[in-house]
């Protein structure tokens, strides 16, 4: 057997197992050399190209009888398959050389400062008017609203502000007139309080009524550090059959929990409105006051004065209700830490971008 | 209301905290509001009371200047190195003392307010071994107008000043409520501190013997006993004018930031403050006949204490003789009647002390009227005792009599009535119901006695209790049960009230309006404006600024009557003025690249005014008057507006930006209306303060809601703007809430896209055209895109060329090429009709 092979393929021969160990060797090393995916590339065709010398050894192999043949034939293609395997792990291998170097070649200094966008906001008072609406519509309540140029009678008298009250003069009214010429200056005011959709509520709406409303008040104090003219006030009110003055502390702790923290809570103290009777300025203990927490003065409230009740057609032997009313430039002042009132009202942007969308 | 602690003193059994913060706690939970604790400044050092010996007048310099010889008391007389003793030498600027008077000294070592230190001190050729003191160098008033000299025995020379200035007594200010006004005294404020203190309580009031009397002390006849229900005088003769107040009722009258100035006036001021009745004392020798008070007539004149001459107005309330007006009753007195200031030596004054009840509303006109705000109206104003007018006179004429000699004349003058208190019903648990509290049994009932109501309790037809209280004369505030209620409530402590929250009806969260303003608020921050809140006062000034024509609507303005300024009396019928307002400041600030956008209403009057119903209250208006106010008040739609300059997209290491320009403003409007559920139509329009080539006006479906653009050069140029600044605004309002938007067809099928490039005239909007395209395009088209504007040589002069991509698909179905392109056809046809449109070749 071993003769008859010696005998039909000649050492030295494309197909003598030497032979083809050699070119695979030669390979090998070739591949192996290739330093990039280009070299690999230039070096396969002769080693894995028509006119390699296995892909000629193969062509030899036709010329050999049948069992010599299966026998050459089974080295030459070992020898491929060494060849093919080592062609394949190498471009693997300079593969991933390439991406990981294309990779480090594309890699940024992400620190390069971007602003590539114009940065908007909101204004905080809106920013927490929303936030004070979204407590209140989760406990069920909605909010209500009206015009800023109101019927004095909605902005007083209907809140039993009597005609030549000093009360009256409490609140520093705006009066308007609809022309330069028009002789009456008192049907109409910028309202001075939130107080007024109170009795819009009360006349629009089903009873009970529960109503948050924010909204911006005018009074005619000059502006300064703790002053606007211009101001927004938020104003709560519930109609309902057997509603207590423990309803309205209730309502101010849970609104002081939602606004100052879990750990916040409200105090009231006798004090005077006309619409409400009794009525009672709320203090709010707030645990991030400036120098340690302390009570803070938050707003004023009360039991719904039963002429306020009448004036909206609501029958005062039936139903009771509660209101409050808040500055929101105060509360932001306090709970922001706002050191000028002035900052709020003169539309520099970078004091609105500072509390975002 | 100022009022020192010791006064308050008198009153509460058991006196006060020694701490004022405890007093001032104490007022605190009835209800009064502390403005301030004040404390006198500490003065270390000797500070005592000296007696002037010897006055040498130095008359070599510029100003008189005297040299004091002062006695000072043994301790402090003593030699010293300077000085010979039984006296020290003090050099004194003013002028308004005499040897022999009290006066207080702060020797060398003293430290007075401010830190001023007193030392020995060589000066105008004396050494002054101290220093004579005024009032305001005391820190206990605002006089220093000349030193302080204080009455014959007040206290000995050597004593320490410190007790006899009342330096250790702290004066409290209150801020009383407006139906409160009892409160504006001494009565009524320590009425309270004992409630609060749960002390009894000694009224002032009480202590004074008011004897019984027959005859009238002057002819007073009450013409409008509306204005004025009562009346009391009382009269005094043979008092000493020159007699000086004692020091305890100057120093309180100081406490209580008052001027002393002389007895008559001081006597008065002090009853008022202690009893709460207003005063005001007549020299009975000016007054001419019966005394008569009555409204002013048309053309009266009254020259007031103030030396006004004021014109007198139908309304007002006077009291008058035979002379005409002598008073504007409860404000202020006339000057023909008044007690004159200076008197010689030995003479005396005869005093008419009147003592008047006057309507509340009658004097709160009047002094608003004439700007008169008096310590007298500001407690009229506020309704006071009706019970107290002969108390308050006889206490004025046992002063006066007391400290300036003189007699009370028989009679005293009391015509009128004043009006009784009405007595209040109540069911007896009001208080607990309105608290959410059981208060103890008996509350109720001691607490409102507490305040001096007389209370009774009756069983009413439901078998359940009733409480009847008359309230005292001093609370007219006190009217119904509501009243009744506040006074047990406070009385027991607001601290009683438990937290229990209520629980509302299920809600129905925010509307679409609310949600709307929110979202487009969001929207255009996320966009990258911000927002502001400019005030809506503007000037007619800027409506020039703008270019607006004479007859513009935007110049139809509301008008404030009192405006904090003068140059901006109106409301603003658009929210550019104040936007544009922010955007100057912004820049002058050295920001440059600013977008600001503004959500709020602009107030808009109507062609014609309507008239103002004003319904009566406690009832309520019919549903066509509340109709009617609405009708009455000027619209107010809400608006959004922006404007912007600058950068609109910021330049950096990345490349250039892009400068904000009139397709951003534009953009905005066009975003807003997204958000609000509308694509708005973009059509040219001219409209100031815009470029008129530049302007665009948004439409829902034909209706105009609003522009944007770019602003006029002269616009910008006349408010400082910077170039080219930009703007938009619309009418937020007129755009309608879709709440329910039809749900489009989402076709999986392939689309075929293709492009076209139309040709028109330059001047043709490329709205038009891509309308055209729109509409020409017919089912099959899901898109229209303009994505190229290309005008010049190629095209010609005067013409342009728009390269849109169109976007094609079927519903049921993959479209096919032909069919695609029969529609394109299609489009590009009735583009061709429409504007002329030919495709590009």
């Amino acid at each position: 057997m071993s003769d008859s092979t010696q005998e039909t393929v000649p050492a030295g021969g494309p197909l003598d197992a030497a032979t083809l160990d050699a070119a695979a060797d030669a390979a090998v090393k070739a591949f192996a050399d290739a330093a990039d995916l280009a070299e690999l590339a230039a070096v396969r065709p002769a080693h894995l190209g028509d006119r390699a010398p296995l892909l000629l050894a193969r062509r030899e192999l036709g010329s050999l009888p049948g069992k010599d043949r299966a026998d050459a034939g089974k080295r030459v293609n070992a020898a491929r398959v060494r060849v093919q395997d080592a062609f394949d792990a190498r471009r693997e291998v300079l593969v991933a050389e390439r991406d990981e170097k294309v990779l480090v070649e594309e890699s940024v200094d992400v620190t390069l400062p971007w602003d590539r966008a114009p940065r908007g906001a909101r204004h905080p008072i809106t920013q927490i008017a929303e936030q004070i609406a979204d407590v209140f519509v989760a406990m069920g309540w909605e909010v209500a609203e009206g015009p800023e140029v109101e019927a004095s009678w909605l902005n007083f008298d209907a809140l039993n502000f009597g005609k030549d009250h000093p009360a009256r003069t409490m609140q520093d009214t705006f009066y308007l007139r609809e022309r330069k010429d028009s002789a009456d200056t008192s049907a109409m005011v910028l309202r001075t309080h939130t107080s007024p959709v109170q009795i819009r509520a009360l006349l629009e709406r089903e009873l009970p009524v529960y109503v948050v409303c924010p909204g911006r008040t005018f009074r005619t104090d000059e502006l300064d550090a703790t002053h606007t003219p211009v101001f927004h006030q938020v104003e709560g009110l519930a109609v309902d059959k057997g509603i207590t003055m423990a309803h309205l502390k209730g309502t101010l702790d849970a609104f002081a929990r939602a606004m100052f923290g879990a750990e916040s809570r409200t105090r009231l103290r006798p004090s005077y409105f006309p619409f409400t009777e009794p009525s009672a300025e709320v203090d709010v203990w707030f645990p991030e006051k400036k120098g340690g927490a302390g009570w803070v003065e938050w707003g004023g409230c009360g039991m719904v004065n039963p002429n306020v009740l009448l004036s909206a057609g609501v029958d005062p032997q039936v139903y009771s209700g509660f209101a409050f009313g808040m500055g929101l430039e105060r509360t932001l002042q306090f709970r922001n830490g706002l050191p000028d009132m002035r900052d709020m009202v003169e539309g520099d942007v970078r004091f609105s971008r500072a509390f975002g969308v | 209301m100022r009022v020192p602690v010791s006064w308050l003193t008198d009153h509460v059994d058991g006196g006060l905290p020694a701490d004022p913060e405890d007093v001032g706690e104490a007022f605190v939970r009835v209800g009064l509001e502390i403005e301030e604790i004040h404390r006198a400044e500490e003065i270390p050092g000797p500070l005592v009371v000296g007696r002037v010996l010897e006055i040498t007048e130095l008359t070599e310099f510029k100003k008189p200047i005297r040299y004091c010889r002062v006695d000072v008391g043994p301790a402090e007389n003593e030699a010293t190195e300077n000085e010979a003793g039984g006296s020290r030498g003090i050099v004194c600027g003013a002028r308004n003392f005499a040897v022999g008077d009290l006066v207080v000294v702060a020797l060398p070592g003293t430290v007075l307010p401010g830190g001023f230190a007193i030392a020995a001190r060589t000066t105008y050729g004396h050494v002054s071994d101290g220093m004579i003191s005024s009032a305001a160098e005391l820190g206990i008033g605002a006089d220093h107008s000349g030193i302080l000299v204080l009455p014959e025995g007040t206290a000995e020379p050597g004593d320490d000043a410190r007790p006899v200035l009342g330096l250790d007594d702290p004066v409290i200010e209150l801020n009383v409520t407006p139906d409160r006004g009892y409160c504006f005294s001494v009565r009524g404020l320590s009425r309270e501190l004992a409630a609060s203190l749960e002390r009894d309580f000694t009224d002032p009031a009480a202590r004074v013997a008011v004897p019984e009397q027959q005859e009238s002390s002057w002819p007073v006849r009450l013409d409008d006993a509306e204005g004025c229900p009562r009346f009391v005088a009382r009269r005094v003769t043979g008092v000493d004018p020159n007699a000086p107040s004692p020091w305890w009722m100057r120093r309180r009258l100081l406490a209580a930031g008052m001027r002393p100035i002389s007895l008559t006036v001081d006597v008065t001021n002090y009853v008022m403050i202690e009893l709460g009745q207003p005063l005001h004392a007549y020299d009975a020798t000016k007054l001419q006949g019966d005394i008569v008070v009555r409204r002013a007539r048309a053309g009266e004149k009254l020259r007031t204490l103030d030396d006004a001459l004021r014109v007198l107005d139908p309304d007002d309330l006077l009291i008058t003789d035979d002379s005409g007006p002598i008073g504007l009753a409860g404000v202020m007195g006339g000057a023909s009647t008044e007690i004159p200031a200076e008197h010689a030596e030995g003479a005396t004054i005869d005093v008419l002390i009147e003592a008047a009840h006057f309507d509340p509303a009658t004097i709160a006109r009047g002094a608003r009227r004439h700007k008169l705000p008096s310590e007298a109206s500001r407690r009229f104003e506020r309704a006071v005792d009706a019970q107290l007018p002969p108390v308050a006179a006889e206490r004025a004429a046992q002063l006066l009599v007391e400290h300036g000699g003189g007699r009370i004349v028989e009679g005293r003058t009391d015509v009128g009535a004043a009006p009784a208190p009405v007595p209040v019903r109540m069911p007896l648990d009001l208080p607990d119901r309105t608290a959410g509290v059981a208060y103890p049994r008996g509350a109720t009932v001691q607490q409102l006695t507490r305040i001096g109501a007389s209370v009774e309790l009756e069983t009413g037809d439901d078998g359940k209790g009733v409480v009847v209280a008359t309230p005292p004369s001093w609370r007219p505030d006190i009217t119904m049960p509501a009243d009744l209620v506040e006074e047990v409530l406070r009385l027991e402590g607001l601290d009683m009230i438990p937290s229990v929250l209520p629980a509302a009806p299920a809600g129905r969260g925010l509307t679409a309006g609310q949600r709307r303003r929110r979202a487009v608020s969001r929207a255009m921050a996320e966009a990258g404006y911000v927002e502001v809140l400019p005030f809506p006062f503007v000037g007619d000034a800027v409506w020039d600024a703008f270019g607006l024509a004479a007859d513009d609507v935007r110049r139809r303005t509301v008008t404030v009557v009192n405006p904090l300024d003068a140059e901006r009396n109106t409301l603003s019928t658009t929210l550019l003025p104040g936007l544009l307002d922010a955007l100057v400041r912004n820049r002058s600030r050295g920001l440059e690249d600013v977008a600001l956008f503004h959500l709020g209403q602009v107030v808009l009057p109507h062609a014609q005014p309507v008239v103002m119903p004003e319904p009566a209250v406690r009832a309520r208006p019919s549903a066509n008057e509340y109709k009617q106010i609405d009708a009455a008040l000027p619209a107010q739609p809400m608006h959004v507006a922006a404007v912007l300059a600058g950068e609109r997209e910021p330049r950096g290491w990345w490349g250039g930006g892009r400068d904000a320009g009139w397709a951003d403003a534009v953009e905005a409007a066009r975003l807003v209306g997204r958000v609000a559920g509308v694509e708005l139509r973009v059509t040219k329009g001219e409209l100031a303060p815009f470029h008129p080539g530049r302007t665009a006006v948004l439409r829902v479906g034909d209706f105009p809601a609003g522009h944007a653009g770019e602003l006029h050069p002269k616009v910008v140029e006349a408010l400082g703007l910077p170039p080219r600044t930009c703007a938009m605004e619309l009418d937020l309002d007129l755009i309608p809430l879709a709440d329910l938007r039809p749900v489009p067809r989402v076709s999986p099928y392939p689309a075929v896209a293709v492009d076209v490039a139309l040709v028109t005239g330059d001047d043709v909007p490329v709205a038009e055209v891509a309308d055209a395209l729109e509409e020409g395009g017919g089912e099959l088209l899901e898109e229209v895109r303009l994505f190229d504007v290309y005008s010049g040589a190629q095209v010609g002069e005067g013409r342009r060329s728009l390269a849109f991509s169109m976007r094609f698909r079927a519903d049921d179905r993959t479209l096919t090429s032909e069919e695609a392109n029969a529609a394109r056809d299609a489009a590009v046809a009735l583009a061709g009709r429409r504007v002329g449109a030919e495709l590009r070749a």
